[in-house]
């Protein structure tokens, strides 16, 4: 990835490194009963993700809540090919612990900074969580990027 | 972390491959939570070895089925490995069908076959067979600061406020882990100072039934999230039902583990106690505005007055509570436009068909189901567009898994519903 807008640091969940598109949410993310397994949509009747798909996305959400089936629906998720690529929350417990173990991908927490305030939806993050960084690129600057190219 | 002499011999395969398998992910799990070291533990309650098409379909190489699951998804080993016989004490919770109703909640055949394989090795391998979210009412009530791992969300805040044992929300993998190895990582809720109440919900409505319990506990989940609240105020001394859906339903719309309650659970003396002397983070007030407001939250999903499908037993209905629904249901009938499903625990169901509750609700034209729920078992009646509930936490997920709409209210109501096909609940 070329040069980030700004870098976080955070303490590593599960190890590993990618990079893609993030999904932000402000609001907790039950699993059993709120995430459709076999698709990675979000179904819980008064979530603002409902319908959407973290699938391939970086997920960037405060933590887990609800049921305790939270680990077997992501692990379910990443049977059926449809996980995040990788976590980036603000709230440890044991369901989203154990849910990214299971998961297996790059996982982090315990940011200097909160990432629901400065990532959005759209902005490319690379999650080091071996190093313990997520570098961050705005999506705005890529708009301004499309924009000076061809069409004109 | 720091592993014991006897962790480090089962993480090298003194004991065999599944339990170093299982002290493999139990370290990768207290990593990734940041623990020290493990708590040995004497309680477990999952869903050890529990299949699915979808994971027979997935793993799909030879071997002893048990094995296979238990290894590949259970343990989330790259191989499989021989699982043996467990040596703590361990239960199954609730699973996704009714072996002797299975018919009615519209399973397949082979889907009760995959569900009976399992239970019958899990059995073979000393694993109690509860099939129940309350495994309090079915002869597992651990001690106070028994240490626990136990899955499902309402029995975790059952276990830890009502019955000051000490558990966090373990999940399949980290309880399947546990029955083989004795051990769960020493965090949350095992630790004294993680039992403090950070935010005081005032009370100050009464709330002295179950369907304003189960609302103030919806309310309680959706404001805390995931933090623990300690309760004060104009509500009476709940009963264990009362407790069950307070707890079911605050752990429903938020992540609440544990509550506090002055004067009622145990690790509760005082709201000084409770907080560690210190101020809460924040204080909420629960009154007439917020209890009507919680109300129409949980009535947002019913739309037609026509109601299909009235189920009950969520979490799963004590023997007073399956009695309550048959004094309602007496001198009446269930609609011809309705369904009227109850579930309840294999342990009262027993009790239950001794009484006679059983053959009265089938003889009104109900019918008594165990093992599973709607939720759990995804099992609606053919056709069902409205439900009736009696339960915040049902409420809360099953409209969103199945697509349908509905109401929430008293039992009174509900079984109203299930007699007349109509909706007529407001709030008392």
């Amino acid at each position: 990835m070329s040069a980030p807008d700004f870098i976080l640091k955070g303490r590593k969940v599960v190890g590993g490194c990618v990079e893609g598109e993030a999904l932000v949410t402000t609001q907790t993310i039950s699993g059993w009963g709120g995430v459709n397994p076999m698709t990675g949509t979000v179904i819980e009747t008064r979530h603002e993700l409902r319908g959407v798909s973290f699938k391939d996305r970086i997920l960037v959400f405060p933590g887990a809540k609800g049921s305790s089936g939270w680990s077997a629906v992501f692990h379910m998720t990443r049977l059926a090919g449809v996980s995040p690529k990788a976590l980036i929350f603000k709230e440890m417990t044991t369901k989203v612990a154990l849910g990214a173990v299971v998961m297996r991908v790059p996982s982090i927490t315990d940011l200097d900074e909160d990432p629901l305030a400065l990532i959005e939806t759209g902005d490319w993050v690379k999650v080091d969580a071996d190093r313990g960084v997520v570098e961050v690129r705005k999506k705005a600057k890529d708009r301004v990027v499309q924009s000076a190219s061809p069409s004109r | 972390m720091k592993l014991t002499d006897d962790e480090r011999a089962m993480l090298d395969g003194r004991d065999g491959p599944a339990r170093r398998k299982a002290m493999e992910l139990l370290v990768r799990y207290g990593e990734a939570l940041n623990a020290e070291r493990f708590v040995e533990t004497t309680n477990v309650a999952g869903v050890p070895g529990t299949s699915n098409p979808f994971l027979e379909n997935y793993y799909r190489e030879a071997g002893d089925r048990y094995d296979v699951i238990y290894s590949r998804f259970d343990l989330d080993s790259d191989e499989v490995v021989e699982v043996p016989r467990i040596t703590v004490h361990a239960c199954h919770l609730q699973g996704g069908i009714d072996p002797e109703n299975w018919q009615a909640l519209g399973a397949k055949p082979e889907h009760l076959k995959i569900s009976q394989a399992g239970e019958a090795s899990a059995a073979a391998h000393g694993i109690r067979i509860l099939k129940t979210c309350t495994p309090y009412l079915a002869g597992n009530v651990p001690g106070k600061g028994e240490h626990c791992a136990w899955m499902e969300s309402s029995a975790v805040v059952y276990c830890n406020s009502v019955l000051a044992a000490r558990t966090n929300t373990e999940g399949r993998e980290s309880t399947s882990a546990a029955m083989l190895t004795g051990r769960i990582p020493d965090w949350g809720f095992h630790r004294e100072d993680f039992r403090v109440a950070t935010r005081h919900i005032e009370v100050d409505v009464p709330v002295d039934d179950i369907l304003n319990w189960g609302m103030l506990g919806y309310f309680t989940g959706d404001t805390v999230g995931e933090h623990i609240p300690v309760l004060t105020g104009k509500y009476g001394t709940p009963g264990l039902i009362d407790h069950k859906h307070f707890g079911a339903a605050a752990a429903s719309s938020g992540g609440v583990e544990m509550y506090h309650m002055v004067g009622v659970t145990p690790e509760s003396p005082s709201l000084e106690v409770s907080l560690d002397g210190r101020r809460p983070v924040e204080t909420i007030r629960y009154g007439k505005a917020e209890q009507r407001k919680t109300y129409e939250t949980l009535n947002a999903r019913g739309s037609s007055q026509d109601v299909d499908f009235v189920m009950l037993g969520c979490p799963h209905y004590s023997l007073e509570q399956v009695k309550d629904a048959c004094r309602l249901l007496a001198g009446r009938r269930v609609s011809e436009h309705s369904k009227l499903w109850i579930f309840t625990s294999r342990a009262v169901r027993a009790v239950a068909d001794r009484e006679g509750y059983t053959k009265l609700i089938r003889d009104a034209g109900g019918v008594l189901l165990t093992d599973t729920c709607s939720a759990i078992g995804q099992a609606v009646p053919p056709g069902t567009k409205v439900a009736a509930l009696d339960s915040a936490k049902q409420t809360h997920y099953l409209p969103a898994i199945m697509g349908i709409e509905a109401w929430f209210g008293t039992t009174a109501d509900c079984i109203d519903a299930a007699t007349t096909g109509r909706w007529n609940g407001k709030l008392p």
